[in-house]
């Protein structure tokens, strides 16, 4: 007996003293664990910090596969809770076996969990997991992108400042029972870093406010898709930035990969007479033409090397000012070419064409401009109005900001800027004010976009309305039709450019089809900025200009007497 | 005659018993997961178990000794009843349902084997002659076949050990025991067709627990992960971590000891061990002291059987026996062997406070 109880404590010293070690490790592989202590992703926040993206915690099931392949007579229970099918369970299971994890069911609601972890099944367990979920939707479809299931950056904001919101879990040691519940934790390796949050630069109502105007207007009009940016001119923040049709990034069930695309930042198009401000500005840098110069665009049409190109109307001979006012092709292929195409070329590329903006966002296209030196006469006639040269939305919204902001171009950005950044001139300060009274004048009533008007307020703008490139040419009945411009054109604030792609009515012109958005976006965002009208009646008077020589009579325009805002009036 | 002589009770026994059940009541707080109703009825069992002590300490050892056969008797009856009509649980027909509790025949067998023996050889002048040794060995055969049938071949072991320890005690050589040992291991290759399928499982689990870790092995790894993690010192009172996070199966009742070596080390091993060592020695002690040999006899078979408890329990959870249903003696959770373990030492302290007190 004596015997019998030295050999248990033999046994007693072999397993405690001699093999301690091994087996303590042994108990500790059995119940503690190392897990990631979650900490969650960054909130994207708008500029007035309304969230865009958040992270809410849902739960995942998760379980050890031989565990589990033994409970099967808990399986039913399973997947009735989980709305999966025996049969998906049963190929999970084999496709995990020999490994230690496998996910049964990812992202559930909370109170689904805890019914599972009820269960008390063997080898069943739940991982607290952050779900993305973007409050303004389809509104912020492109722009904001999306994560990943494993909360990875996957398309726009997401993906480019995936590394600044990136949470990084910590990492902690805990004591773990059969069930995989966490009973205690015991100590701490290191603690989760939060990701942080990003403030953009949008400001969430002028983005719906966009959003809604365009999706009324590529149903009205048929179109296939369009795209709009608003920029504050003086600091360059993209406050808008929309893409339709879009996408809702919290149901991706059925998501096409053709709506993820940016189109404002990631699709080159023709501008078409968008363009032209920027001929006149390199015309009138020169010193050689002035407003007021005369054109004559008779008869309406122009050889140049082989191509006839054509007014709508014929308009005579009209002053520099007119020929932005009813855009005349003929008008501006006939400065052009009085021009060096380096002159042309060196305005193109001061105002950010053939080159990315840097704005922030994923996939961004520089466009493209020719190098001067292999331009013909022919194709530096039709890029005076447009054709020949591909840029973005953001690129042009860019530019038209440079204007508004008498010639100081800022360049954009989708963040909030709290700091003064350095612009870059693209010409001189009166020249960006003398295009800018012409530019108001498109909107008068003898312009190409009168619906771009803004009541109160004085907008400046210029409509586009491009052939869309097909496979063989120029397609006849395919258009982009697009608008830019900023109010209030006294003293500018915003600038916004509309580009609507292949609008399918009898309305394609942009003056037509995209200045109302313009007009629509702007008086929402004017009042909701608090921006002071330049064009309250009792501010306006009405001026008769002297009808330039020879032009078919005089026009009519309004013109701001704001005492607070000295760059409006007459050129 | 102090107070303990006129209650019959023998003072170091009875304090080493006290001492074990409090051990016991800690180590079952911890292990139950500090379940305070668990303890109670615990608690409960352990004063119900004293209660039949006390009583059995009373009935003189002459009076054991003429009941010895009925006892022995009634327990076979009972066994024969569980055959028939006996309840099963858990797959084995153990019990007897008598409407107020579940009671398991076999323990009364616990009791009656070795009385029953004792008697029988008392009859005869020691040692005894190797026909009566036959007839002895017959005797005890039906009611271990009745219990090993059930199925609870523990209890048919502890009771195999028991009568061989009378055996040993009535004088038998160590030739003839080790002779019965020899063709037990001979019949072994017989037994094993006839063991059940969870039963083979066990013995070959014991040979190589981690041929089948989540399975039949899980016990035993379990459990030797937990004496094992106990390590010298052990993790202290409650703070094992083995049975509270349910990684130990049946952590208060059968594998209690497993959390008392994770919680107290090798250290508590050792005081435990020398606990269960002197209630052994003072029961060997009392059996000397007997005065005929009916009370030696049984008193030493008593105590040889309360050893082979200790010893299969703790052997099993540390690995080197198979998994069989052997409760820790005042440790374990659990009723009925607690109450059979007390009226076995109730005899004993019978046995050695009824001495005639002039002796020769």
């Amino acid at each position: 007996m004596l015997a019998g109880f030295a050999l248990l404590a033999v046994r007693a010293f072999y397993l405690q003293v001699v093999e301690a070690s091994y087996l303590q490790n042994q108990s500790d592989a059995t119940h503690l664990r190392v897990i990631e202590d979650d900490s969650h992703r960054g909130m994207i926040l708008d500029r007035n910090g309304e969230p865009l993206a958040i992270s809410t915690p849902v739960d995942s099931v998760w379980a050890h596969p031989a565990e589990l392949a033994q409970a099967r007579n808990r399986w039913p229970a399973l997947t009735r809770l989980l709305g999966i099918s025996g049969a998906q369970l049963a190929r999970a299971i084999r496709n995990s076996a020999g490994l230690q994890f496998m996910y049964v069911d990812r992202e559930i609601a909370p109170q689904t969990a805890k019914a599972v972890m009820a269960l008390h099944i063997p080898g069943v367990a739940l991982q607290r997991e952050y779900r993305r979920y973007y409050p303004a939707g389809p509104v912020t479809g492109q722009l904001i992108g999306f994560t990943n299931i494993d909360d990875v950056g996957q398309e726009g904001a997401e993906l480019e400042y995936n590394d600044w919101l990136r949470a990084v879990p910590g990492k902690e040691r805990v004591l773990q029972d059969r069930y995989g519940n966490i009973v205690q934790p015991v100590e701490s390796i290191s603690l989760p870093v939060p990701g942080r949050n990003l403030v953009l630069s949008i400001d969430r109502r002028i983005q719906f406010l966009t959003y809604r105007a365009l999706m009324a207007t590529i149903r009205k009009f048929h179109a296939h898709a369009a795209s709009a940016v608003v920029v504050n001119v003086r600091t360059g923040e993209v406050l808008a930035l929309v893409n339709v049709p879009s996408f809702n990034p919290n149901n991706r069930s059925t998501l096409a990969s053709s709506l993820i695309r940016d189109r404002a930042v990631t699709d080159e198009f023709e501008p078409g007479s968008m363009l032209k401000p920027f001929t006149i500005a390199a015309a009138l840098g020169t010193g050689r033409y002035q407003p007021t110069t005369m054109i004559d665009t008779s008869p309406g049409t122009i050889r140049v090397g082989g191509y006839t190109i054509r007014d709508d109307v014929d308009s005579g001979t009209i002053s520099v000012a007119q020929i932005i006012e009813v855009s005349s092709n003929v008008g501006a292929t006939k400065i052009a070419l009085s021009l060096k195409p380096e002159t042309m070329w060196d305005m193109f590329r001061r105002a950010g064409f053939g080159m990315s903006t840097g704005v922030g966002l994923p996939g961004e296209e520089p466009g493209f401009v020719r190098p001067y030196q292999q331009w013909l006469p022919s194709e530096q006639a039709t890029m005076s109005f447009g054709y020949g040269i591909s840029v973005t939305v953001m690129q042009m919204a860019q530019a038209f900001a440079g204007i508004a902001n008498d010639g100081m171009m800022m360049p954009v950005t989708i963040l909030r800027r709290d700091q003064p950044v350095v612009g870059r001139r693209i010409m001189s300060g009166t020249i960006a004010r003398e295009l800018r009274n012409m530019l108001e004048l498109v909107v008068s009533s003898g312009g190409t976009a009168p619906g771009a008007a803004v009541p109160n307020y004085l907008v400046a703008g210029k409509t586009g309305t491009a052939h869309k490139l097909g496979t063989d040419g120029y397609r006849p009945n395919s258009y982009y039709a697009s608008f830019a411009g900023f109010v209030p054109a006294s003293d500018p604030r915003l600038a916004m450019v509309v580009v609507v792609n292949n609008p399918r009515s009898s309305e394609y012109y942009g003056g037509e089809v995209a200045a109302p958005v313009f007009s629509r976006v702007m008086s929402g965002a004017l009042r909701m900025l608090n921006i002071p009208p330049d064009n309250l009646p009792h501010m306006q008077r009405w001026v008769a200009q002297a009808p330039a020589a020879g032009a078919k009579g005089g026009f009519i325009r309004v013109v701001a007497q704001n005492p607070a805002a000295p760059a409006g009036g007459a050129p | 005659m102090n107070k303990w002589q006129r209650w019959h009770i023998d003072r170091p026994l009875f304090l080493a018993l006290c001492l074990l059940s409090v051990v016991g009541m800690f180590v079952l707080y911890s292990a139950g997961g500090e379940n305070t109703p668990l303890l109670i009825r615990q608690a409960l069992r352990l004063a119900l178990g004293f209660a039949v002590l006390v009583a059995f300490a009373q009935i003189r050892p002459e009076t054991l000794q003429r009941w010895s056969p009925y006892i022995f008797a009634f327990g076979l009856a009972l066994l024969l009843a569980v055959l028939a009509v006996g309840s099963v649980r858990l797959g084995a027909r153990r019990w007897l349902n008598l409407g107020l509790f579940r009671f398991q025949p076999s323990e009364i067998m616990k009791l009656g084997m070795p009385m029953m023996l004792a008697w029988f050889f008392a009859r005869e002048p020691l040692p005894p002659r190797g026909r009566i040794v036959a007839l002895g060995g017959a005797l005890s055969l039906a009611p271990i076949l009745l219990i090993a049938k059930q199925p609870d071949l523990g209890t048919a072991a502890l009771i195999l050990g028991s009568v061989l320890a009378v055996l040993f005690l009535a004088g038998m050589s160590w030739r003839s025991i080790m002779f019965v040992l020899v063709l037990a291991g001979m019949a072994t290759p017989l037994l094993w067709t006839h063991l059940h399928q969870y039963q083979k499982q066990r013995i070959e689990t014991l040979l190589d627990p981690s041929s089948d870790p989540l399975g039949a092995g899980y016990h035993t790894i379990q459990s030797m992960i937990a004496v094992g993690s106990g390590g010298f010192f052990g993790k202290g009172w409650l703070n094992s971590s083995q049975a509270h996070l349910d990684f130990l199966p049946e952590s208060s009742t059968d594998f209690i000891f497993a959390v008392f070596a994770e919680e107290f080390g090798f250290l508590g091993i050792l005081m435990l061990c020398s606990l269960y060592l002197f209630v052994l020695g003072r029961s060997l002690l009392i059996a000397f002291y007997a005065q005929d040999t009916y009370a030696r006899l049984l008193a030493g078979g008593l105590a040889l059987t309360f050893f082979m408890y200790v010893f299969v329990n703790i052997g099993m959870v540390s690995g080197i026996l198979p998994v069989v249903g052997v409760p820790l003696p005042l440790i374990s959770y659990g009723g009925s062997a607690t109450v059979t373990l007390m009226a076995a030492f109730g005899m004993l302290m019978s046995i050695h406070t009824h001495r005639r007190i002039i002796t020769q």
